[in-house]
C-alpha cells in the first residue's frame, strides 16, 4: 500500500502528546489509544477529518474501518463539522423535572436555532444530551469547543446569553484566525 | 475419545467433547436451534438471543459431591433462572437441555418479532429469498401478524456499494456481525465494521477500494439475510431456479471445491453460470472460496471462444469440421518421424495431460510443462505434504516454514488456513498456535502473524534454508552453505525451533526462482525435512505453492518442465503440439518451418501463429479432475453444455491416438482415469468413483436450516483423494545434491512476483474484477526511488533484455534496495526469472 | 450524620483535603504506607473481606471476595469505574473533585492487594477538566515516590493512568469498559469469563466503582470492627445518596447505610420542592423499579436488602423524586429515551425494544396513542426482560413496568384526553 498523502499530519504536530499517549497502554495493545488519539484530533477542526481517521489507523496499525466505528459509537466524537462551540444541554429526567426543557428551548428561542442545529454563523450548536452528572445543579450544559469541555451549572437563559457574548468571535477575529 | 460429556437435550441422550456448546451437540442430534449471530466457524458472541433455550444442572450434594435424587430416584436438576442462550453455554456432564417448551417457544417469536420491527420485508424481490434464515425462522418461529406499526420503520438506504464487489442494503441487516468477525477473526482484515450504535448500528467500509479483501464474497454466504450480496449475483436468479454443478476451482493450486449455478438465460440465449458457491470440504477451502475464485469464472462463458476447428491455408483460415481437421493432423504427426515437440499447460486436467502425453509419447517425440516456470515435482511425490493434513489445524506441536512465496497472492485459501494455524483464530481458540517462520526477501502479508521472519537476499533462497539444515544436523553434515546459520542468532533459533517440533511442514513457492533455482530450493527443503526426520506422516513435508491449479497432475502425468526455452525446445520439430498454452502470447517464438497445432479455448498469439486450431472445452463444460499441490485428486463435472464443436483436450489426443493406430479410445473421461490409476505411479486405486466417495464432515452446512452454517453447499460429490508419497509408502527418502542458484548482477535486479488479480486471460474476461485489476506497475524500495529519482506514480521505462518497457511505480520499503518487484501478467514480458535491467524516468 | 468519610476528610478537613499537602498533614496515605511496608496482599484482601464492604457501582458484590477471586496469572490489572453515567448519579465525580486523594489511594491499595503494577482509572469523557486534575495529582505522587518503582523502598511499582470515555452509558458496564479501554466498540462482553479471570487485554483484573475505592483506606487506618460498626449488617459503611429531581435541597449527601428514604428527604434534604406531594421515588436512576411514595416505602432504610424487599433496588443511589404534578408516563419516556440512545445496539431485544418501547411512549405522550398502546407496551416490556446480553436490557424496563403496574391511568389518560403535550423526536 502506499501511504496516503497527507498535508500536515497528527504526528508532524502532536509528536510528543501522541508519544505520551501510547506510553500509558502496554506496547503491543497500541489500539487502546484510540480514543485518547481521536479527543486530540478533533481538537483541531471540531470533528474527526478522514486524513485524521486514515492517520490514526496507521499510528495504531489498525484498519481505517475501526477507527470509523470508534468514531461513530461514542458520542462526544464527531464525523461531521458543527458549531464552533457546542452547547449540550442535559434535558434527561433529573434535570428535565428542574425545568431543563423549558431552559433548552428558551436558549434555542435566543439564538434563533432549534435543538440540533448550528447557528447562521456557524458558532453555535445546541443539543440535547444525556446525563452530565451534574443533576443537583440543573439546568446545566457543557461547552465543547477547541478549549475542550466545560461545565456550566445551575444556570438560566441569561447566564447564557452572556456566556454566549463571552464565547462569540467576533468577525474580525474570526477572518484573523482564518487568514492566520 | 477421551473427554466426553453426556447430557440430555429434550429427549435425547447426548454424547460429544468435552467444551462442545449445547447447539453444536444439538445439531449433532439433528435438534437444529435456530441461531442467527451463531456461526460454527466463529466465536460465539451470544447477541442475537435466537437460541434461547433452557438449561439446567444437577444438583450435587456440597459435602460427597455426589448427585442428589428425587424421590422417583431422578437427579435433582437446578434450572437456570433465565434462558440461556445455546451458542455460548458449553455442555455439562449430567445438564439438561430443554428446547421446545413453551418458554423457549415464546422467546423465539419474540425475537423474531423484534427483528422483524426493523426489517423491510422485501422477500419477493430478495437474492436470499429461498434460501434465507430470516425468512425461514420466520415462517417456523415468527407470529402472524405486525404489531409493530408499519410506518415507523426506519427507512435506510436499499444499495449501498461496499466496494464494487459486495452490495449492502442496509435495512435488511439484522446486525449478527457474522460478516465483520469473519473479516476480523478469521481474514484478519477488519476492512468492514459498524458506525454508530443501538438501533442506528450500521455497517461501513473505509478501506480502499473498499471492503478490501479477498474474501470478502465469504459473507455473502453466512449473511443469514439478504444484507450482503455480490454485485454478481445481485437480482440475477432465484436460488430455487439453478443448477448445482460441483466443480474445482480452476484459478490456483489449492484446489478449493466449488458449486456452479447455472441457469437458462433469456438474454444469452443458453444456459450459464450465475454464481460459484463453496462447497464444503474441511481439509481444502473448509466453507470458504477466495473471489477471484468466486468472481473470476467469466472467462468460461466469454463470447470470444472458439467453436469450431480453424485451418490455415495459403495465409487463409478456414472452419474446418472434425472429420476433415483430424486426419490432416494425423497425417502431419505421422509424417514428422518423431520430430514432435508437445507443450501442454499447467491449467489442463490429470485426463487431458495423460493422454497428450500418451500421444506424443507414442509418437516417439517431446513434451514440456508451459510455462513450467517451477521444479521439485519430483520431491514433491517423494516428500510432499502427509495426506490428511489440515492446515488449519496445526497446532504448537508444529513449525510452518514459509518459504519464497506471497501465500496470500498466490494461494489464498492457505494463507487463510496457515493464518487459522498461527493465530488460532475464530472457533479455534484456546488451542495453542502452531510456529510460523515466514522466510522471503521482501515483507508479505504472512509476516504479521509470524514467530520468526527471516529475511534473506534474492538469491539467497537455497542457501538460507542449507544453513538451516547445517545447523540441526550439527555437524555440517557435508552440507555446503554461504550462509552460517551457528552465528546467525534468528537462524539457529528457528533450527532450535525445528529441532524441537513434532512436526513440520515447508512450503515453498519460486518467487525470485526460475525453474533450476526452486527445483534446488525444493531439494533443499526435502533436505531439511529428511535431515530433521519431518517427512512421511500428517502435518510433515513438503508443499508447493504451483503457479497453477494443476501443475503437480502436469508432473504426475509425464509432462514436465523442459528447463530451456520454447525455442530451444522446439528446434529441429517438424510438428509442433501445443495444448492451453500460449508462449507466443509470452514472448517466446516458434520454428518458421514447423507445423504448429493447437487446443486452445482462445484465439490467442499462438493460436492466430498455428496451422491448425482446435476448439476445447472449458472445465465448466466436461468431466475431468485435477490435483492439487497437496495432491489431492480431485473430480469437476460439467455445468454447460458443450460450446459449438468444442471437445474436451483428452479427446481430441485420444482421437489422434486412434487415428495414429497408437491406442483405443476409451469411453469417457472415467475411463481415461483407469487407464491413468493403471499407468500412473502412486494414482493406482484411484477411479471416478472413488473420488466422488464423501465422509460425514463438521460442522454440518448445506441442510435445510441455512441458518447455522450459510449458504455454503454441503458435499456430496466427494472429496477428492490424495495420492501418496514415496514417504509415506515407507521408501527411505535420500537427500539430495543441491546447486544454489548463481546470483545475476546489475544496475537493478528484476524479480517477478505473483499478484492474486493480474490482468492474465481468465480475470480479463471477468468485467466485474476490472477494477480490483492494477494498471501495470513496478515497485521499488523509497532510496532507489530517491536515487533513481523517481516518485509514487511516476512513468519509467524499464529497460529489461534489451526492451524498454512502460509502467508506473510504487514507491514502498518491502522491496530491497537494488530490486524492482515486477508483477507477472500485468503487461509487458514474462520474465522466467529474476534478471537484471536499468530504469529511466519518462517525462509526463 | 455526623463525621464525613468520603466527600470531605475525617470530619477535618474542608476544601484543602483536596491539595497533597493537606491530605498528608492529615494522616493521608499512612493506610497505603502501611499495606505496601507491613502487610502482605493477602492480609489486605482479608480485612476488607471482613470489612464487609460492598461495591457501590449498583450491584452490591462484596469487595474483599472479588479480590480474592483473581485468576493465578500475570500480569493483572486494576481499573477504577469513575465513567458514572446513570440519570440521578453525581457521587464519583464529587469525590474526585473534593477528595481525589482518597479515592487514588483506594485504587492504589486495591492495587496492591491485587499484585497490579498498573491502574486504570476510566472516566467519562465530560469529566475532562477533572481528569486533568487528577492527571497532575498523579504526577504529584510521582514526585512524593509513592508512584513508580520501588515505592516506599519495596519490591511494589505502580502506575496510574486515566482513560477517558466519550459518551456510552454501556461503558459502564465493566466488561464493555474494558472493551473500550482496549480500543473497541463498547459493547458488553459475555459472562462469564469474569473479568478476574480474563479482563483488561484478557489478563486477571478488578473493576470496582469509584466509591468503592475512596471507602478502602478509611479500612484500613481504622479497622474491619470499625467499618463494620457503621450501617446495618450486610449494608455497612458510609454510602453517597445522589438526591435529585422534585427535592428542595437536591445534592450528595453521605449517610450511613440503613438511613430510611424519609430521614434523607425530609430531614436532611427538607423535604419536596415547594412543598408540594411527593409522588413516587426511582431510587436507582433511570434504572430500578418506581417505588410509590408510600409511608412503607418511606421508612425503608437505604440498604440493598431492604430497597429490594419493597421491591426496586438501590444500584448506585442515585434517587430521584417525582413530585404529584409528574406524569409518570412522561417518566417514563424521558427514561426509555434513555436506554434507547444508550443501547450499545449488541443483542436484539435491547437494541430493538427500547426503540419500539420509545415510539409507544411518544404516541402515548402525543395523544396519538390508543387504548392498546399501554397494553402493547407493557408486553414489549416483558419481551425485553430476561432475554439480554447485558443487564442495560432489563433496565430499560424497569420504570415502564413498575410506571404501568402503580400508575396506569397515566399512560391512558392522553389517550382520554388526546391532548398529549407534543413531543419532540429526537433522532
Ligand atoms: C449498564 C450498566 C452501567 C453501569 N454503569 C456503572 C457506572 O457508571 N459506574 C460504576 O461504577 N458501575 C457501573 N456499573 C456496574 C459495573 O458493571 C460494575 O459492577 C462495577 O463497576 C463494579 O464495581 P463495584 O463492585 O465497586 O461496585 C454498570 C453496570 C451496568 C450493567
Ligand atoms: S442489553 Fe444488549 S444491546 Fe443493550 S446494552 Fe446490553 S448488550 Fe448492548
Ligand atoms: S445469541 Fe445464540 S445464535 Fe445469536
Amino acid at each position: 500500500m502506499t501511504p496516503k498523502e497527507m498535508v500536515v499530519t497528527l504526528r508532524d504536530r502532536y509528536a510528543d502528546e501522541i508519544e505520551t499517549i501510547l506510553e500509558r497502554y502496554p506496547a503491543e495493545q497500541k489500539r487502546s489509544a484510540v480514543m485518547p488519539l481521536i479527543f486530540m484530533a478533533q481538537r483541531e477542526e471540531g470533528y474527526i477529518t478522514g486524513s485524521a481517521i486514515d492517520e490514526i489507523a496507521e499510528l495504531l496499525d489498525i484498519a481505517s474501518t475501526q477507527v470509523v466505528s470508534i468514531v461513530g459509537f461514542y458520542t462526544l466524537f464527531y464525523a461531521n463539522p458543527g458549531g464552533m462551540h457546542r452547547i449540550q444541554i442535559c434535558t434527561d429526567l433529573p434535570c428535565a423535572l428542574r425545568g431543563a426543557d423549558e431552559f433548552a428551548e428558551q436558549v434555542c428561542e435566543n439564538l434563533g436555532v432549534k435543538l440540533g442545529e448550528t447557528t447562521d454563523d456557524g458558532q453555535f450548536t445546541v443539543e440535547a444530551v444525556m446525563c452530565l452528572a451534574a443533576c443537583d445543579k440543573a439546568p446545566m450544559f457543557q461547552v465543547q469547543n477547541s478549549s475542550g469541555l466545560t461545565y456550566y451549572e445551575c444556570q438560566s437563559a441569561d447566564d447564557v446569553n452572556v456566556l454566549v457574548k463571552e464565547l462569540r468571535t467576533s468577525p474580525d477575529d474570526l477572518d484573523e484566525t482564518v487568514s492566520g | 475419545m477421551a473427554d466426553q460429556v453426556t447430557l440430555k437435550i429434550d429427549g435425547d441422550v447426548v454424547s460429544v467433547p468435552a467444551g462442545t456448546l449445547i447447539v453444536d451437540a444439538a445439531k449433532s442430534v439433528s435438534n437444529d436451534i435456530p441461531v442467527f449471530c451463531y456461526h460454527p466457524k466463529l466465536d460465539p458472541v451470544g447477541m442475537c438471543r435466537m437460541c434461547l433455550v433452557e438449561v439446567g444442572t444437577p444438583l450435587r450434594d456440597r459435602e460427597s459431591g455426589e448427585p442428589e435424587l428425587d424421590e422417583h430416584g431422578d437427579q435433582k436438576i437446578n434450572w437456570m433462572p433465565k434462558l440461556q442462550t445455546a451458542c455460548t453455554v458449553p455442555v455439562s456432564a449430567g445438564m439438561r437441555v430443554r428446547t421446545a417448551t413453551q418458554q423457549v417457544t415464546r422467546a423465539r417469536k419474540d425475537v423474531v418479532e423484534f427483528l422483524l420491527t426493523s426489517h423491510p420485508l422485501d422477500c419477493p424481490v430478495c437474492d436470499k429469498g429461498g434460501e434465507c434464515p430470516l425468512q425461514n425462522l420466520t415462517m417456523s418461529h415468527g407470529s402472524g401478524e405486525s404489531r409493530y406499526l408499519f410506518d415507523e420503520k426506519i427507512q435506510l438506504q436499499k444499495r449501498v456499494p461496499l466496494g464494487e464487489l459486495i452490495f449492502l442494503d442496509r435495512e435488511r441487516c439484522i446486525q449478527c456481525a457474522r460478516c465483520t468477525r469473519f473479516q476480523d477473526e478469521l481474514v484478519g482484515e477488519p476492512v468492514i465494521g459498524f458506525d454508530k450504535r443501538g438501533r442506528a448500528l450500521q455497517i461501513v467500509t473505509f478501506s480502499e477500494p473498499g471492503f478490501d479483501s479477498h474474501f470478502s464474497g465469504n459473507t455473502t454466504d453466512i449473511c443469514p439475510v439478504g444484507a450482503l450480496t455480490t454485485a454478481d449475483f445481485r437480482f440475477g436468479a432465484r436460488p430455487w431456479e439453478m443448477q448445482h454443478t460441483p466443480s474445482i476451482c480452476p484459478h490456483c493450486t489449492v484446489g478449493c471445491n466449488t458449486h456452479l449455478n447455472t441457469r437458462r438465460s433469456g438474454m444469452v440465449g443458453g444456459t450459464v453460470i450465475k454464481r460459484v458457491m463453496p462447497r464444503q470440504n474441511e481439509k481444502v477451502n473448509e466453507i470458504w472460496l477466495c473471489d477471484k475464485g468466486r468472481f473470476g469464472h467469466h472467462f468460461a462463458g466469454s463470447s470470444d471462444r472458439l467453436t469450431v476447428p480453424l485451418v490455415r491455408k495459403d495465409g487463409r483460415t478456414i472452419e474446418q469440421s472434425w472429420e476433415h481437421v483430424l486426419p490432416l493432423v494425423a497425417a502431419k504427426l505421422a509424417a514428422a518421424d518423431g520430430e514432435v515437440a508437445g507443450i501442454a499447460g499447467e491449467r489442463l486436467s490429470n485426463e487431458d495431460l495423460f493422454c497428450f502425453q500418451t500421444l506424443v509419447e507414442g509418437l516417439g517425440g517431446r513434451t514440456m510443462q508451459w510455462p513450467g516456470r517451477m521444479g521439485g515435482g519430483d520431491l514433491v511425490q517423494q516428500v510432499g505434504v502427509g495426506a490428511g493434513t489440515d492446515l488449519a489445524q496445526l497446532g504448537a506441536e508444529t513449525v510452518i516454514l514459509v518459504v519464497a512465496s506471497d501465500l496470500a497472492e498466490e494461494a489464498p485459501l492457505w494463507w487463510f488456513k496457515v493464518r487459522q494455524a498461527a493465530t488460532k483464530a475464530g472457533a479455534t481458540l484456546n488451542k495453542h498456535p502452531a510456529s510460523l517462520v515466514v522466510a522471503n526477501a521482501r515483507d508479505t502479508k504472512l509476516d504479521r502473524y509470524a514467530n520468526h521472519i527471516v529475511r534473506y537476499s534474492y538469491g539467497d533462497e537455497v542457501q538460507t534454508v542449507q544453513a538451516l539444515t547445517h545447523a540441526i544436523s550439527g555437524d555440517g553434515a557435508g552440507i555446503e552453505t554461504g550462509i552460517d546459520a551457528q552465528h546467525n542468532p534468528l537462524l539457529s533459533e528457528v533450527a532450535r525451533a525445528i529441532e524441537a517440533a513434532e512436526n513440520m511442514i515447508i512450503i515453498y513457492g519460486s518467487e525470485g526462482l526460475d525453474f533450476s533455482g526452486s527445483g534446488a530450493l525444493a531439494q533443499a527443503c526435502a533436505n531439511l525435512l529428511i535431515a530433521s526426520g519431518h517427512v512421511g506422516g500428517v502435518g510433515n513435508g513438503l508443499l508447493p505453492v504451483w503457479p497453477s491449479n494443476n501443475t503437480q497432475g502436469a508432473w504426475d502425468m509425464g509432462v514436465r518442465p523442459a528447463g530451456m526455452s520454447v525455442s530451444e525446445f522446439t528446434s529441429g520439430a517438424k510438428v509442433v503440439l501445443l495444448a492451453g498454452a500460449d508462449p507466443v502470447g509470452d514472448g517466446e517464438s516458434l520454428p518458421e518451418d514447423a507445423f504448429v497445432v493447437i487446443s486452445e479455448l482462445f484465439k490467442t498469439d499462438t493460436a492466430s501463429r498455428a496451422d491448425v486450431v482446435l476448439p476445447a472445452q472449458a472445465f465448466v463444460e466436461r468431466e475431468g479432475s485435477y490435483t492439487s499441490g497437496d495432491r489431492r485428486v480431485q473430480r469437476f463435472y460439467p455445468a454447460l453444455p458443450a460450446l459449438g464443436d468444442a471437445m474436451p483436450d483428452w479427446n481430441i489426443f485420444v482421437r489422434l491416438t486412434a487415428l495414429l493406430g497408437l491406442g483405443t479410445v476409451p469411453a469417457g473421461a472415467g475411463a481415461v482415469m483407469r487407464q491413468i490409476a493403471a499407468d500412473v505411479p502412486r494414482y493406482d486405486g484411484i477411479s471416478y468413483e472413488r473420488l466422488a466417495d464423501v465422509e460425514e464432515q463438521w460442522p454440518h452446512v448445506g441442510g435445510r436450516d441455512s441458518y447455522y452454517g450459510g449458504t455454503a453447499f454441503e458435499n456430496s460429490a466427494g472429496l477428492g483423494l490424495q495420492t501418496p508419497t514415496l514417504a509415506e509408502m515407507g521408501h527411505q527418502v535420500q537427500p539430495g545434491n543441491v546447486e544454489p542458484p548463481s546470483v545475476e548482477s546489475g544496475e537493478f535486479l528484476v524479480v517477478p512476483i505473483t499478484l492474486l488479480y493480474d490482468r492474465g486471460s481468465m480475470l480479463l474476461r471477468s468485467k466485474i474484477m476490472h477494477q480490483r485489476l492494477p494498471e501495470p506497475y513496478i515497485e521499488l524500495n523509497v532510496v532507489d526511488a530517491e536515487r533513481a529519482g523517481v516518485g509514487a506514480g511516476d512513468r519509467v521505462a524499464l529497460r529489461v533484455n534489451g526492451h524498454d518497457w512502460e509502467m508506473a511505480t510504487r514507491v514502498s520499503t518491502s522491496p530491497p534496495e537494488g530490486v524492482i518487484l515486477f508483477p507477472r501478467s500485468l503487461a509487458g514480458p514474462l520474465l522466467p526469472r529474476t534478471m537484471v535491467a536499468s530504469l529511466r524516468k519518462l517525462e509526463s | 450524620m455526623s463525621e464525613f468519610l468520603l466527600l470531605r476528610h475525617r470530619n477535618i478537613g474542608e476544601e484543602g483535603i483536596a491539595e497533597l499537602d493537606e491530605y498528608l498533614r492529615l494522616g493521608g496515605f499512612q493506610a497505603f504506607r502501611k499495606v505496601v511496608t507491613q502487610m502482605s496482599p493477602q492480609q489486605v484482601i482479608d480485612l476488607v473481606k471482613a470489612s464487609g464492604l460492598r461495591g457501590r457501582g449498583g450491584a452490591g458484590f462484596p469487595t474483599g471476595i472479588k479480590w480474592s477471586f483473581l485468576s493465578d496469572r500475570f500480569p493483572r490489572y486494576v481499573v477504577a469505574n469513575s465513567d458514572e453515567s446513570e440519570p440521578g448519579t453525581f457521587k464519583d465525580r464529587e469525590i474526585m473533585e473534593r477528595n481525589p486523594f482518597q479515592f487514588l489511594e483506594g485504587l492504589m491499595i486495591c492495587a496492591y492487594a491485587s499484585q497490579a503494577h498498573v491502574a486504570y482509572n476510566y472516566c467519562r469523557g465530560e469529566f475532562w477538566q477533572l481528569v486533568d486534575e487528577l492527571q497532575s495529582k498523579v504526577i504529584q505522587l510521582h514526585d512524593h515516590g509513592m508512584l513508580g518503582d520501588r515505592i516506599f523502598g519495596s519490591e511494589f511499582s505502580l502506575q496510574i493512568h486515566h482513560h477517558l470515555g466519550a459518551g456510552a452509558y454501556i461503558c459502564g458496564e465493566e466488561s464493555a469498559l474494558l472493551e473500550s479501554i482496549e480500543g473497541k466498540l463498547g459493547q458488553p462482553r459475555l459472562k462469564p469469563p469474569f473479568p478476574a479471570d480474563r479482563g483488561l487485554y484478557q489478563q486477571p483484573t478488578v473493576v470496582n466503582n469509584t466509591e468503592t475505592l475512596a471507602n478502602v483506606p478509611l479500612i484500613i487506618e481504622r479497622g474491619a470492627e470499625w467499618y463494620r460498626s457503621i450501617g446495618v449488617e450486610k449494608s455497612c459503611g458510609p454510602k453517597i445518596m445522589c438526591l435529585s429531581g422534585h427535592a428542595k435541597n437536591p445534592g450528595n449527601y453521605e449517610v450511613p447505610l440503613g438511613t430510611t428514604f424519609r430521614e434523607l428527604i425530609f430531614d436532611l434534604a427538607d423535604g419536596i420542592t415547594g412543598d408540594k406531594r411527593l409522588k413516587a421515588i426511582l431510587p436507582s436512576g433511570a434504572s430500578a423499579p418506581i417505588l410509590p411514595a408510600t409511608d412503607v416505602v418511606l421508612d425503608t432504610p437505604l440498604t440493598y436488602e431492604d430497597v429490594s424487599l419493597v421491591g426496586s433496588q438501590l444500584g448506585s443511589a442515585s434517587i430521584i423524586l417525582l413530585d404529584e404534578t409528574v406524569d409518570v408516563s412522561w417518566a417514563a419516556m424521558k427514561t426509555t429515551r434513555f436506554f434507547k440512545h444508550e443501547s450499545c445496539g449488541k443483542c436484539t431485544p435491547c437494541r430493538e425494544g427500547t426503540y419500539w418501547m420509545d415510539r409507544l411512549l411518544h404516541r402515548i405522550n402525543n395523544g396519538q396513542g390508543d387504548h392498546e398502546d399501554a397494553n402493547l407496551l407493557g408486553e414489549v416490556a416483558k419481551q425485553i426482560t430476561g432475554k439480554c446480553l447485558c443487564p442495560l436490557g432489563d433496565f430499560s424496563t424497569s420504570a415502564v413496568i413498575s410506571g404501568l403496574e402503580l400508575f396506569h391511568d397515566d399512560f391512558t389518560q392522553h389517550v382520554r384526553n388526546g391532548n398529549g403535550s407534543t413531543v419532540e423526536l429526537s433522532e
